[in-house]
């Protein structure tokens, strides 16, 4: 069976609903239940994909499938209308207002009902799409705090990368954050560019979807082949960020191995014809983050190399 | 009066290399900094700091600022997105103010905020003179974060109507009020009454309450001001939120400041197609309106005021 449903609402000024809605698709028992969110920035659309493509390769499976999955294609409808990474006409980031409350404004409570919602559930997986200014390799973000429980399952997802980040008190207010702390499992997916759907990045995450799901014993298939993800903590990143402003012209492919002091792109000034800043590689490694929008400030962030041990 | 150039926002070739000063006076001792403006739209709070900024190029001159004080007034650091009317870092719509202390080689606004707090760093006082992420009219008062480590009495000596103390929250942790008190700086967030358009009164009165803290505790002296009031302590959960059912056009009955009897119409929320009174938002109880939402239409579930009681 499947089910459009309602999970929290609210009134908009004028004659219009903010409804989050979500798909749930029901199997056989036991119920348990696996939540597939996405939308949350309104700019990041690989979800979008994900979304729709694993409920038709569900729908073709329901018959061998345990439990109930419910997918939630945008948990900021508005942003996501909009073309607005943000709440709009809201200061606060949305991934930092979770757990929510109904004691503060419409997005909070909104916010408190999402997670309601959500939690209880038996794993949760929140993808992210980067944003309009990087692409990512498709990874897994774990915070330090949860990694023990987490990372036997992340590692089933068949993505590339599995980062085990610091953590910082501002993150407390991330959907994952608060779900993990409610006994929620939740993994967070970063992949893509912002604005655009990279197709063979959602596949592959369906695919780890599906193998989730056969580990979780929700479905009754022999668990799909997947590559397991390289494990990195902090330590292995290394960042380039530009120290002057211009335009990036990349020399450098996403996804290639570079060596330490590799040129990696340069600054340039338009209006001179000349060369603000050449960016060299602090590491030898893979470009996981390379910088897509090629208009830059000091301190954007060009790329991150993942190296160390590898 | 020194003016020094803090640092300069470069983001050239096509916008010019953008100086954020500091105006020094007095001694090199580092007793009380002001920062004006950091985001884009705080014209009232740029305007309170150069106010300052004048009032102290006269004190001094008169030989009135005692000799082992020294001041530091930035009245804007928000310039580059000021002038292309954008609250936010106008390329990410990151907030300067939710990036502190700041990170000398992270992104952009990271690199800023750790000039600014570079700049702010190791004064015996603090204030920042900031906006709330709700737009809105405030009486004004004095914020101080209760940290564990905070001295909220001296939040008294400015002499506004109201100190609040607020515990922060995940969110906070990344301002310049929090950070500046776990660097041992004694900080207090001011707010006056407007933020993105100028209120000459609210502005000479938060002026006024920077001298006279400053005189109470010693630093000027023979400055007449006005006697100021006598400042009341609340706690931020003490205070009454007043929230909406209905979302609609938002007619405010009552301005800020004003006192209310229980059970009294503080604004209606209008059915935008039929001006027909959809909601009465009344006051639960007897008190004083401290903060009033500026809205034209307000969606449902939101926050309309926030009551002092008693
Ligand atoms: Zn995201």
């Amino acid at each position: 069976m499947n089910m459009i449903e309602e999970v929290v609402s609210a009134h908009l000024p004028v004659g219009e609903t903010l409804r989050i809605q979500k798909n749930r698709i029901e199997g056989a028992e036991p119920k348990k239940r696996l939540a597939i969110v996405t939308g949350t920035h309104g700019d990041e659309l690989d979800g979008q994909y994900v979304a729709w493509q694993l409920a038709r390769v569900l729908k073709k499976r329901q018959p061998l499938l345990r439990g109930t999955v419910d997918i939630y294609p945008a948990l900021n409808p508005l942003g996501i209308s909009t073309i607005y990474r943000g709440l709009p006409g809201f200061d606060l980031d949305m991934n930092r207002i979770f757990p929510g409350s109904s004691e503060e404004t419409m997005y909070e409570y909104i916010a408190g009902g999402i997670i309601e919602d959500i939690a209880g559930a038996d794993l949760c997986i929140d993808i992210h799409a980067s944003n309009i200014f990087l692409r990512e390799i498709p990874q897994v973000r774990i915070n330090e705090q949860s990694a023990e429980t987490l990372l036997p399952l992340a590692k089933f997802l068949n993505l590339n990368f599995l980062w085990v980040h610091s953590a910082a008190t501002v993150l407390e207010s991330t959907l994952a954050y608060s779900l993990n702390s409610l006994g929620t499992p939740t993994l967070v997916v970063e992949m893509g560019v912002g604005m655009r759907i990279t197709k063979s990045y959602g596949d592959q995450l369906i695919t780890g979807i599906l193998s989730v799901m056969s580990q979780l014993f929700m479905l009754e298939e022999p668990c799909p082949p997947v590559a397991p993800p390289i494990v990195s903590t902090d330590g292995n990143v290394a960042f380039v960020n530009a120290n002057a402003s211009g335009i990036f012209i990349p020399r450098v492919r996403h996804e290639e191995r570079v060596e330490e002091g590799q040129l990696l792109g340069l600054i340039a000034d338009p209006l001179s014809g000349g060369v603000r800043e050449e960016l060299h590689s602090p590491a030898s490694g893979l470009i996981f983050t390379l910088r897509e929008y090629p208009v830059v400030n000091e301190g954007s962030l060009i790329a991150r190399i993942l190296g160390g041990a590898l | 009066m020194k003016r020094k150039t803090l640092f300069t926002i470069d983001a050239q070739p096509y916008r010019q290399p953008i100086p954020v000063y500091g105006y020094f006076f007095g001694s090199e001792e580092k007793t009380l900094a002001v920062m004006g403006a950091i985001r884009g739209d705080e014209f009232q709070q740029m305007y309170t700091a150069a106010k300052l900024v004048q009032e102290l190029i006269r004190l001094e001159a008169e030989g009135k600022i005692i000799d082992d004080c020294g001041l530091l007034v930035i009245p804007c650091a928000g310039q580059f997105s000021m002038n292309v009317s954008r609250r936010f870092w106008p390329l990410d719509n990151t907030d300067i103010n939710r990036m502190f202390p700041g990170y000398d080689k992270g992104e952009t606004t990271q690199r800023l905020a750790w000039r600014i707090f570079e700049a702010l760093k190791g004064y015996t006082y603090g204030i920042h003179l900031t906006s709330l992420y709700l737009p809105g009219d405030f009486i004004p008062h004095i914020r101080i974060m209760d940290t564990g480590w905070q001295e909220n009495a001296e939040g008294l000596d400015f002499g506004l109507p109201y100190l609040i103390t607020r515990k922060p929250r995940p969110y906070d942790t990344t301002t310049l009020n929090y950070n500046w008190q776990v660097w041992e700086t004694r900080t207090f967030s001011l707010y006056t009454k407007a933020t993105d358009f100028i209120d000459e009164k609210s502005a000479q009165e938060a002026t006024d309450s920077i001298l006279r803290f400053l005189t109470r505790h010693g630093f000027l002296k023979d400055v007449p001001l006005p006697e100021g009031e006598a400042t009341q302590a609340v706690s931020e959960k003490n205070l009454v939120t007043i929230r909406n059912i209905c979302g609609g056009i938002l007619l405010h009955c009552r301005p800020t400041s004003s006192q209310v009897q229980a059970g009294e119409i503080m604004a209606n929320i209008v059915d935008p197609y039929t001006a027909t009174v959809l909601e009465e938002i009344r006051a639960p109880q007897k008190g004083t309106i401290f903060f009033a939402r500026h809205a034209q239409i307000i969606s449902a579930q939101t926050i309309v005021f926030r009551l002092i009681p008693g």
